[in-house]
């Protein structure tokens, strides 16, 4: 059919709201190349924000979008999904959204394998509010709210997405492009929760209070601090290990579900002969 | 206002007094074209705390849906029995275990029955509230025998339904 | 007709009337007094091709619901106090992007855990302004499990008619208590406006004549962009002023400007009452009670049961006082109900509240005792 990442970007919304030198352009360019890739109908495609820079990436996708409240993307992805098992649903969060305000929902999203593929755009601060440190921040890092330094572990959203139950866990950073397009095409192919953890850049605030001056500064530094030897990786310390964590395959919510119908349906009848009636 | 009758079924929580309720207040609804309300009061324990249900039958529409003045009341524990011995009337009906609760003779249809005993003989003391069920149904007359069994058939899964009844009908016998 | 008579928990009759009304999706949090209905929405969803899903929190089931609405489907959850104070911020989220669900709150005694199997009717206020930013809502209460099952359907009826969430508030009284329930179905069951343009013209927040935009469901020919954030009709962000304006008073109107065909209420030996009792759910329940004692006694007494709480019942409150010497509002609270009975009466005549919060039933003699107190 030949569809193009212009059948999912509507042109008339550019240029994007964010800094220069964010990396969510390039994130949301690999989105659409993997819906073109997978030539998926712009209909049956749903896309879930919540708050925070990433979560004006609705805006600019020409599919269906729902933009509901911080952190509570991947709940209201998984009443998309539950309710209509043909859609093609992602939730596209930050790491303060998807990871800290909405952690324990997106354990539970991996934990019940919904069929929804969450993608990360993980930048080590809330960009929109000012620079504060979320729930991935690396330790020692100055934001807005640890002036002196951050004192708390972070999270690694692989392995806490492995941990959990995801059928597909990955990451990439914003400067290795064509994995970061490769795995969000897989991710996105795959039935069951799917994660692509995105090592993205925020030259504005984390860039900025960490000794990095520009983005290009911040390019080199992802390119420095990723190995793709994921026993290497440590995010506490700023070494990002990229790759494939799971890719498995696994019945989802809805395959499951479908068979609880099936036998519910089979219990009514025996149930109501039983009783004469509920 | 007396144009109701009012029952209270008290104990303890797991004793089944929910089910009686409801058994007995579905037979007077639904086939005795009657009107019931079976409320309940419970305590966060699901098993051994406080436990009343009550129902109130009438042939009028029922406005307030709990008992006001009873005129049953049944008690399987003695704190049940002591919370309602100075509440009730005179001519109320008030059916204890004598096996478990000491009964003071505070009303005229004062009546224990060794509940306990019978369920022990039946092998089955999950059944305590199926007996008195019996008995209170045959010694009052506030609804058939016949709409209780078939509230109770409609109420009970065929695989527990031959105990049950069993049991009803030893209350039945009993009084 | 195939009515269906049962003897039900009014909490069950949430779930038939729910079924009913067609739903077809339940996402919640088991929460005392109102688990039957998750645990009934279960086992009776699937059968009929629906979901159910338990959500981590309450915060997921409301958003869930959003979701599940916008996908299509008539959604609802219940839940209990603190589920309710926890589901605030996502109920705004179904007002902002329009979505028609049914919330029901089987009210208990708070505030917090508080008396966790015990009724109260506390959450009034919270229901109306439990969420931030101005709104409207539509509030309903059964008095009766009947109720629960005829105000289920029409809650739902609201909701699709109104775009809107409608929250149901019932109490554990009413919630628990069992009767006989007559499963009509002979009530119209309303369905939300599916839009007639060409889907590239579709403006998701684009009014009709009502006040009330068409709504596509996700997966049709309809692509469309909800938002919680403030937007035009396009649903895209727009934060003009004037805009801003616009948007938040077409989402108050569009319920207001129908408050004749939302507010329900019923009276009691009300055409010559000089007492004039207002109350809602179980409370309603030991007013009407008081009522016909009342009257046996030779006054003259009448009951005004609200089922409609919210949008408030203004213009049947004000005919009432007119004619009545004084009013009394019996309910499980320190004085909700109550404050908006005299805000509509003007102190024209006194308003007496009978007010109870130990977790019990307020009873009939204690409504008397107050009437021949202020008498």
């Amino acid at each position: 059919m030949g569809r193009t990442i212009f059948d999912y970007i509507i042109e008339e919304r550019l240029p994007f709201f964010w800094c220069e030198g964010c990396g969510n352009g390039i994130i949301i360019k690999a989105i659409a190349q993997a819906f073109a890739d997978l030539d998926l109908d712009p209909k049956k495609i749903v896309i879930v924000t919540g708050i925070g820079c990433w979560g004006k990436a609705d805006d600019y996708l020409a599919t269906n979008s729902l933009h509901v409240t911080h952190g509570r993307a991947l709940a209201a992805a998984t009443g998309v999904k539950a309710a209509n098992p043909e859609l093609k649903v992602l939730a596209l969060m930050g790491d303060g959204d998807g990871i800290t305000i909405g952690g324990n929902h997106f354990i539970h999203a991996a934990r019940r394998n919904m069929d929804i593929t969450a993608i990360i755009s993980n930048n080590f601060n809330y960009g929109m509010t000012g620079g504060q440190y979320s729930g991935t921040t690396p330790e020692a890092s100055v934001t807005s709210t640890s002036r002196y330094g951050a004192v708390e572990t972070p999270f690694d959203v692989c392995r806490l997405a492995q941990a959990a139950g995801a059928p597909y866990v990955a990451r990439a950073t914003v400067y290795h492009v064509n994995l970061l397009e490769k795995y969000i095409t897989t991710a996105i192919a795959k039935k069951g929760f799917s994660v692509v953890d995105v090592i993205n850049v925020c030259p504005t605030y984390y860039g900025r209070l960490n000794r990095m001056k520009s983005a290009v500064e911040m390019m080199e530094w992802l390119k420095i601090s990723s190995t793709t030897n994921l026993s290497e990786g440590n995010i506490a310390e700023n070494r990002f290990a990229i790759g494939e964590f799971v890719n498995e395959d696994r019945p989802d919510f809805t395959e499951k579900y479908r068979e609880i119908q099936r036998i519910a349906r089979e219990d009514m009848t025996k149930l109501e002969e039983d009783l004469g009636g509920r | 206002m007396k144009r109701r009758t009012e029952v209270v079924l008290a104990g303890l929580g797991g004793q089944g007094l929910i089910l009686i309720g409801k058994i007995l207040g579905e037979a007077a609804a639904i086939y005795e074209g009657k009107n019931s309300v079976q409320t309940q009061s419970y305590g966060v324990a699901s098993r051994g705390g406080f436990s009343k249900s009550e129902v109130v039958i009438s042939s009028e529409e029922i406005a307030y849906p709990e008992v006001l003045d009873p005129d049953v009341v049944l008690t399987l524990s003695q704190q049940a029995y002591d919370l309602y011995k100075n509440k009730v009337r005179k001519d109320c009906w008030l059916i204890y275990d004598s096996d478990t609760i000491t009964g003071e003779g505070v009303s005229d249809k004062e009546f224990g029955f060794p509940i306990t005993t019978v369920a022990v003989e039946l092998r089955n003391t999950r059944i305590l509230n199926m007996i008195a069920l019996g008995i209170l149904v045959k010694l009052t007359g506030i609804v058939s025998v016949e709409s209780i069994l078939r509230s109770l058939e409609k109420n009970i899964p065929s695989q527990f339904r031959d105990v049950n009844l069993r049991a009803f009908q030893r209350g039945l016998e009993m009084s | 007709m195939h009515d269906r008579i049962k003897f039900l928990q009014g909490n069950e009759a949430c779930v038939e009337g729910a079924l009913t009304a067609g739903a077809s999706f339940y996402a919640g949090y088991p929460i005392t007094p109102s688990s039957e209905i998750a645990e009934l929405a279960s086992i009776r969803l699937p059968a009929v091709g629906g979901v159910f899903i338990q959500m981590e929190d309450e915060i997921a089931s409301m958003a869930a619901l959003v979701g599940a609405s916008m996908a299509g489907a008539k959604a609802f959850t219940a839940t209990s106090g603190p589920g309710f104070s926890l589901m605030q911020e996502n109920i705004g989220l179904a007002i902002m992007t329009e979505a028609p669900c049914v919330i029901i709150n089987v009210q208990r005694s708070g505030p917090s855990t508080g008396l966790a199997t015990k009724p109260a009717q506390a959450d009034v206020m919270q229901a109306r302004w439990g969420t931030h930013g101005d709104h409207a809502i539509i509030v309903l209460s059964p008095a009766s499990v009947q109720e629960c099952y005829e105000l289920m359907i029409q809650a739902f009826n609201f909701a699709e008619e109104f775009r809107t969430p409608v929250i149901f508030l019932s109490d554990e009284i009413v919630g628990h208590m069992r009767e006989k329930v007559i499963l009509r179905d002979d009530i119209p069951i309303v369905n939300r406006k599916f839009p007639k343009v060409d889907p590239p013209e579709y403006r998701p927040y684009q009014p009709g004549e009502d006040g009330v935009p068409p709504l596509a469901y996700f997966g049709s020919d309809y692509i469309f962009h909800a938002s919680s954030s403030m937007h035009d009709e396009t649903g895209y962000p727009n934060n003009v002023p004037d805009n801003a304006e616009k948007v938040i008073k077409r989402l108050y109107k569009k319920i207001y400007d129908h408050r004749d065909e939302i507010i329900i209420t019923k009276e009691y030996e009300t055409e010559d009452a000089e007492i004039i009792l207002v109350s809602f759910g179980a409370s309603a329940r030991s007013a009407r009670e008081a009522v016909y004692i009342l009257r046996e006694s030779g006054y003259k007494a009448g009951l005004l049961q609200l089922n409609t709480l919210w949008p408030f019942p203004d213009e049947k409150v004000r005919q009432l006082a007119d004619r009545a010497k004084f009013m009394v509002v019996p309910e499980m609270n320190l004085g909700q109900i109550i404050s908006e009975v005299k805000r509509v009466v003007e102190a024209r005549i006194p308003v007496y509240g009978v007010n109870k919060v130990n977790g019990e039933i307020i009873t009939p003699y204690e409504i008397l005792g107050k009437i021949k107190e202020v008498f």
